[in-house]
């Protein structure tokens, strides 16, 4: 059977309850025909309980039990559609308390974000703050969504001055490639139909744009890097002299032939094979999941990066780093943690505070002490063994790291490298 | 680079979600002492083990298969369960309910009662008695809205429960696989798939599966708003009549709770076209338990259950 090449855009929704999120998603689901009818007819009767008529989209998103009884909204969930193009994920996060961290959470693994405005209150300070997020963990494509036109006549004078508004605040932030829309995710308006009340936008719906941003290049090809998952020794009759490093491609290509370089070591081999279940290939690109055999007998473990000789990232015990504290407990910085980079777990010493940012402000704080969760700082790092990593503006996967306590097993940070 | 990006451009939704199944498989095996996967010969955990052949092969799994059985499976489903371990030369552990029911540790009401919540204290003793400290399952994040706030490696702690309010944050692809003793990690590493993303592996990948989930003849009896199967744990009540007609299986599992669905599709091809003009979400079609209260999936969750 002939499947159709569909492909996957991940997102995320940045905005809060007031703000029409929730009503938002539950309209793309439901124009996009996502919605079943049993999923329909329990947020109909949802709706009537609540002594209100027709369907409320927002109750499609509605949480947990636990999160009902006690009025908390868990950090993120996520959803999914598709259309015939693209398949799609969404991390749903909610906008209040928190907010860093779970939008720090969600935003990692995404494409592109959808930030929300209400058309009568323009940019407050949580759009700057979402901007900001944003930018920080290099969302490469960014919706600017004005809801709520239907609240404001549909004025294309209201939608220009809140996008102007935005575009110098966001330039600011080295923030390029921004889609603004004005929509009506109540009435349905410019997300997954036209409508017909904003003759004047010229622009594409919002699923339009979902469905059509270029993606290909998100993903660096240029710079090869192979973090060793695990070594196969099958040791059986077959397989008798098979030894082969397991992983995903993080970034860049491979071919059979190259000649690679084993980090920390330094040794270097060449690729004899690329071994995958279903045959050999020739080359491989990220974000494949193969098995590189080399020609020579090297040592080679978890937590070593196999990369292309001419192509190095920086091999060092320290670094710079923005850090986003996620634990309750704040940062005790005479101890040691835990950092996982790519494959590998090394003791870490954060030794160095360099300042606080104020998400809402965007001012810095220098001479600081601690961080407590949801401070986003510029901090020093000395590891115990070296890491082999890349900027992470440069490189999302070998850029990144996230903080453990050895004590409570927490996770407690999330760090981007900074190199240079 | 022209020619690299063109490559690239093949790499479809599947060829993704494949990928970043077989890591985190990797990373299960890399970083858990002793884990597990849960096979129980249903479609989700069919496509479990051809990800952890992509993930593996040439070697043998670095986990045991666990399947936790209630004996109130459907026949076909056990003897294809047994059969593909057996092809896949792996080794199958299995746990029977009726061994915790023995045990005095479940009193079940009735013996015809669906055994659906109770698997959980049969998988729990299971995880004690081998020492697992992962167990990796099928579950999707689409499949209920309980399972859609849920990390790829969940937490549980020494109780086996999960506790919604205190997970930890899960960013980019790293995991944190850490546990005290006692405490273990269930791993989902088909968490993004939907239920249309695996029927389309399936086909993509040739999987064979039970014969129940194609449309087949079937006594069955009309109860609230879906089909039961009749067997010798359900027959018709008075006022219900039991009728032959042609359906199939969304899912699989306890017979006393899994209906199935009127259809037709008498292989994947027709099931993906049903699958894609279907209106009724897979478990509000096929689990009676779902539909208790509200919060069903969320409860038993919180006991243990996947």
């Amino acid at each position: 059977m002939k499947l159709p090449n569909i492909e996957l855009l991940r997102f995320i929704t940045a905005g809060s309850v007031d703000d029409g999120k929730s009503t938002l998603i539950g309209r793309l689901l439901h124009d996009s025909k996502s919605i079943f009818e049993d999923q329909l007819s329990a947020i109909e009767t949802t709706t009537r309980k609540r002594g209100l008529s027709g369907v409320d989209l927002s109750l499609l998103t509605d949480g947990l039990q636990a999160e009902r009884e006690q009025g908390i909204t868990i950090d993120v969930a996520y959803r999914y559609f598709a259309t015939p193009k693209r398949k799609f994920i969404i991390a749903d996060t909610p906008g209040h308390e928190q907010y860093t961290r779970n939008m720090v959470t969600g935003a990692s693994t995404a494409n592109l974000a959808i930030i929300l405005i209400d058309a009568r209150k323009g940019v407050l300070t949580q759009t700057r703050r979402h901007a900001y997020l944003a930018s920080l963990v290099g969302i490469p494509h960014l919706v600017v969504a004005v809801n709520k036109m239907d609240l404001v006549d549909y004025s294309q004078e209201v939608f220009d001055s809140i996008v102007e508004e935005f575009g110098r605040f966001a330039s600011n932030l080295g923030l390029s490639n921004i889609i603004p829309i004005p929509i009506s995710a109540l009435e349905g308006d410019m997300v997954v139909e036209r409508g017909e009340n904003m003759p004047w936008f010229r622009g594409e719906t919002l699923l339009g744009v979902l469905e059509n941003i270029e993606i290909d290049h998100d993903i660096n090809l240029e710079d090869f890097r192979f973090p060793v998952q695990w070594v196969c020794r099958p040791q059986s009759e077959q397989w008798h002299d098979f030894r082969g490093y397991m992983g995903r491609i993080e970034s860049g290509t491979i071919s059979v032939g190259d000649e690679v370089t084993v980090l920390p070591s330094g040794r270097t081999s060449r690729v004899r094979e690329i071994h995958t279940y279903d045959g050999n290939l020739l080359e491989a690109v990220a974000p494949q999941s193969v098995t590189l055999l080399l020609e020579d007998e090297v040592d080679i473990s978890r937590g070593d990066m196999i990369v292309k000789s001419g192509n190095l990232p920086e091999l060092s015990r320290e670094g710079e780093a923005m850090l986003c504290w996620l634990s309750e407990e704040p940062l005790d910085m005479r101890r040691k943690y835990l950092v996982k980079h790519t494959t590998k777990t090394a003791k870490v010493l954060l030794n160095r505070l360099d300042f606080k940012v104020d998400v809402n402000t965007l001012e810095t704080e220098e001479g600081i002490s601690s961080l407590s969760m949801n401070d986003i700082a510029k901090i020093g790092f000395k590891v115990q063994s070296p890491l082999a990593a890349d900027d992470y503006r440069k490189n999302h996967a070998t850029g990144s790291f996230i903080v453990i306590d050895e004590a409570t097993n927490n996770t407690v940070a999330a760090g981007m490298l900074m190199q240079g | 680079m022209g020619n690299l990006h063109i490559l690239h451009k093949k790499l479809t939704h599947l060829d993704l979600l494949e990928s970043e199944s077989i890591h985190i498989l990797r990373e299960v095996a890399a970083e858990c002492r002793n884990p597990a996967l849960l096979f129980s010969g249903g479609k989700d955990s069919i496509v479990l083990l051809r990800l952890a052949e992509k993930a593996f092969r040439p070697a043998k799994f670095p986990f045991p298969l666990l399947h936790i059985d209630t004996e109130h499976n459907f026949p076909e489903v056990i003897e294809f369960r047994d059969r593909r371990a057996k092809e896949l030369g792996e080794r199958l552990i299995v746990r029977s309910m009726e061994d915790s029911i023995r045990a005095g540790r479940v009193v079940l009401k009735s013996p015809t009662q669906s055994r659906n919540a109770f698997q959980s204290v049969t998988l729990l003793d299971a995880i004690e008695e081998f020492g697992f400290d992962a167990c990796i399952g099928g579950a999707r994040r689409d499949e209920e809205k309980a399972r859609a706030k849920e990390r790829i490696f969940s937490f549980r702690d020494e109780f086996g429960q999960w506790d919604p309010k205190n997970q930890r944050p899960e960013l980019w692809d790293l995991y944190n696989t850490r546990v005290h003793p006692g405490e273990n990690i269930r791993v989902f590493p088909i968490s993004n798939w939907t239920e249309m993303d695996i029927w389309q592996y399936i086909a993509r990948e040739n999987l064979e599966i039970p014969e129940i989930y194609f449309a087949h003849e079937r006594e069955v009896i009309r109860r609230g708003s879906g089909l039961l199967p009749v067997s010798h744990l359900v027959t018709p009540k008075e006022g219900e009549k039991a009728e032959r007609i042609s359906v199939r299986f969304r899912t699989v599992g306890d017979m006393t709770c899994t209906c199935p669905v009127e259809s037709v599709a008498a292989n994947v091809e027709d099931i993906i076209v049903e699958t894609a003009t279907t209106r009724i979400t897979e478990r509000g079609a096929t689990r009676m338990d779902d539909q208790t209260s509200e919060a069903s999936m969320e409860l038993r969750k919180k006991e243990g259950y996947f």
